[in-house]
């Protein structure tokens, strides 16, 4: 076949959905880890670091991540950080998503009642204890639909990371309808369709979730 | 860090007040179009129930991206429209189906009594949408939809990326010339910070005044 659909173009695209897909599940291990840490930092109230945790993530989260992205990639090799495209990108999200997923998480912690853990301190569990077995899974299990729908925007917002020349989706249909201006349509029609794909059967994921948890 | 700001404060305030443009046009229009497609989501007929819900899910499950680069490749080639407004118009689309969902969220909500009374009390559906039920759910939405117009805000930025010389493609822009990428950063990062931290303090006062209104 040849055309927009030749099978060259096909294998280059769906090339770049893997990496799309790489990139979003390295960001959203690294950014779910971080993240709750970050989240459990804010709902402990530790003196001064807690506050110093909570500017720190405002700051981000009021950011563009189009900024952040252009910030590791231009900006961190004059500190001395040199990260390839691909890392730049996953660093770049991980590090906007997490601050996403800690205010999720936090939430998620402060909707347990207070009973749960008044109750886990006077059968002699020690905090750690409460948090880790009694207050965190209860949190979790609140906290995946918001996730999932947070993690929805990190697959899309991955497309951003065709302004320092990634490999992925974006950027691949972009070198296509690059050669024929006859292919842009076709090209916008099936990447749409791809990440449609992609993130809504996430989202009926998400709503399966909130369903069968409420 | 000084310096760079005294040598482009004119680029830079022009780029600010792009993005504070394309953000309002993009907060007016996306609130417009998200009313009516939450109405539609809500609607009594089936056939405009699958209108909402389709447009709301498209626009949710694509990129902001794909939509902007749409206008810029493929409509501008038809119709003469140019980088602001192919960021904008994508703005709008994308962001209008986020405002439709918090819309949907605020408005189902609001106690089925009000629809009720109102209908008994001889207004028809759409009176008593627009004048009882469409305003008790705009306030019960007042935090989420603060929240969509912070997003608003920072995704503008993705007008840098079709030449709308918004805040990120004039900081692009003077990187590119003075070769300090990393103070160039910072200074339109603390701008961005600016409004959205404007933003969010009106949206907070709203959310103060109104919540206590609806207590009393």
């Amino acid at each position: 076949m040849s055309g927009a659909f030749s099978t060259s173009n096909v294998q280059y695209l769906l090339k770049g959905l893997g990496v799309t897909v790489g990139v979003s599940i390295i960001s959203i291990i690294i950014s779910f880890i971080a993240g709750s840490v970050l989240g459990i930092i804010l709902y402990e109230k530790v003196p001064y670091f807690t506050k110093t945790v909570r500017l720190i993530v405002n700051t981000i989260r009021n950011l563009p991540l189009l900024l952040i992205i252009f910030f590791t990639y231009f900006a961190l090799p004059k500190l001395g950080v040199e990260l390839n495209a691909f890392s730049a990108t996953v660093f770049a999200m991980s590090v906007f998503e997490a601050t996403m997923v800690a205010e999720i998480i936090r939430g998620g912690l402060l909707s347990v009642g207070i009973g749960q853990t008044e109750g886990a301190l006077s059968t002699g569990m020690n905090k750690v204890q409460t948090l880790w077995y009694i207050i965190l899974p209860q949190a979790l299990k609140r906290s995946i639909p918001p996730l999932i729908s947070q993690f929805i925007s990190l697959v899309k917002d991955t497309s951003l990371a065709t302004a320092i020349v990634l490999p992925e989706l974006m950027f691949r249909s972009q070198v296509i309808y690059g050669q024929n201006p006859k292919y842009m349509v076709p090209m916008f029609i099936t990447i749409a369709a791809l990440y449609f794909v992609v993130n809504y059967s996430l989202s009926l994921l998400a709503k399966w979730f909130d369903k069968r948890l409420v | 860090m000084i310096d760079i700001f005294t040598q482009n404060w004119q680029t830079i305030l022009n780029g600010f007040w792009v993005t504070i443009l394309s953000s309002v046009i993009g907060l007016v229009g996306s609130l417009l179009l998200g009313t009516i497609f939450a109405l539609l989501e809500l609607a009594p007929s089936r056939s405009l129930r699958i209108i909402g819900t389709a447009f709301v899910e498209f626009f949710r499950n694509i990129p902001l991206l794909v939509i902007t680069m749409f206008f810029y490749v493929v409509v501008s080639s038809s119709f003469k429209i140019g980088g602001f407004w192919s960021g904008t118009i994508g703005l709008i689309l994308y962001t209008s189906a986020f405002i439709a969902e918090c819309l949907r969220g605020g408005i189902a909500s609001v106690d089925a009594g009000q629809m009720e009374g109102a209908r008994s009390n001889g207004l028809t559906y759409t009176q008593a949408m627009t004048h009882i039920v469409l305003p008790q759910g705009f306030r019960l939405a007042i935090p989420s939809l603060g929240n969509q117009f912070i997003n608003l805000v920072k995704n503008s930025s993705i007008l840098s990326f079709v030449a709308g010389f918004d805040l990120m493609y004039q900081a692009n822009v003077i990187s590119g010339a003075n070769l300090d990428p990393f103070n160039t950063y910072i200074i339109v990062g603390i701008l961005y910070l600016l409004i959205t931290a404007s933003v969010s303090w009106v949206v907070k006062r709203l959310e103060n005044r109104i919540g206590k209104e609806v207590i009393r």
